[in-house]
């Protein structure tokens, strides 16, 4: 099963986007990076790292991020790990959460859910 | 500039920037998350406590171990922007003992390159692109001129002094300050003149 890696800024903020995934999505590996290992605010290149080592099967990794910092770490580390099928999605950090790991528990393959979480951003709420 | 001098700069960049870490944290404050002048410092106390181990080691791989330390205890965007750009300064630079002028040149444009695709920005977006790319041709020019380190590097430097007032005129397009747009205006970039104090570092060394 495709695994997830929540990448933010804030702790908090990922442990509650993973949170509200895991609501809907109770069997699909989850695991939150955020913040730094001191616990202020920021991007932790080994946090997302051990995220991603928690997390990771044949299947692959979608990693989902915040802004900025985050999108770059991410990217750094997903280079630092050659040969491992990881990637990052270009949607709403919460949104996408959700509907990727639904498709991740219904079996859905790491590419057909990417095509998803394409779409989640160009979603009108109103 | 050979390992040993390249260590003692290095040691004098992580000086400097603990030195100015409050007034880039205020630049910061202003238009942004408020952390960069903290950042950088903690990530250049680490790059510091692996300076020793160094001694032996070619310019370049000195360079790369500055830009992974970053990348790995920076925590902020300036994490994976400085570390993009130290580690292809030092992956230019592979296999010679010494940096000659013409040899930072090239890295710098490396560093530029690389740092323009891990931010997918350009110039004009007020980063730190714009200091770094007029300070690069700046130096390229009197280079090619003179033929003297010195005065290329203090051509450089005043570029990127008019680059750092420049980013004044323009609104972020790139960046957390973005989120501010036209707001943003009026208002120095903080990573362009960080990359500005590092490049005065330099020069003064040279």
């Amino acid at each position: 099963m495709v695994g997830f890696v929540i990448v933010s800024h804030s702790a908090k903020l990922a442990e509650g986007v993973a949170d509200l995934a895991r609501m809907m999505a109770r069997s699909v590996p989850i695991a939150a990076a955020g913040g730094l290992e001191d616990g202020s605010f920021g991007t932790s290149f080994e946090k997302i790292s051990s995220a991603i080592d928690q997390v990771y099967s044949e299947d692959g990794v979608i990693l989902l991020m915040d802004m900025g910092s985050a999108v770059m770490t991410a990217e750094m580390v997903i280079e630092s790990m050659e040969g491992r099928k990881l990637v990052m999605a270009d949607c709403p950090i919460a949104e996408g959460a959700v509907t990727g790991t639904v498709g991740a528990e219904a079996g859905m393959s790491l590419e057909d859910i990417l095509e998803d979480l394409a779409q989640v951003g160009a979603q009108k709420k109103l | 500039m050979n390992t040993d001098k390249l260590i003692a700069v290095i040691h004098k960049i992580a000086a400097k920037i603990e030195e100015e870490k409050a007034f880039l944290t205020e630049l910061d404050n202003v238009i942004g998350d408020g952390d960069h002048g903290i950042n950088l410092a903690r990530g250049f106390a680490e790059v510091e406590k692996k300076l020793d181990g160094m001694a032996g080691k070619e310019p370049g791989d000195v360079l790369k171990t500055v830009g992974m330390t970053l990348v790995s205890t920076v925590g902020g965007a300036s994490g994976p922007l400085y570390g993009t750009g130290f580690m292809k300064l030092g992956g230019a630079l592979k296999g010679r003992a010494e940096i000659t002028v013409p040899g930072f040149l090239a890295g710098l444009q490396q560093a530029i390159e690389g740092i323009m695709q891990r931010g997918r920005s350009t110039k004009g977006e007020k980063t730190m692109l714009d200091a770094m790319i007029p300070a690069k041709e700046a130096m390229e020019a009197k280079w090619a001129e003179t033929s003297d380190a010195r005065a290329a590097f203090a051509a450089g430097v005043a570029a990127a002094w008019e680059g750092v007032e420049f980013t004044k005129t323009i609104a972020a397009t790139k960046g957390r300050a973005s989120y501010l747009g036209e707001r943003s205006i009026g208002h120095q970039d903080p990573g362009a003149t960080s990359f500005t104090m590092v490049l005065e570092i330099v020069a003064n060394e040279v």
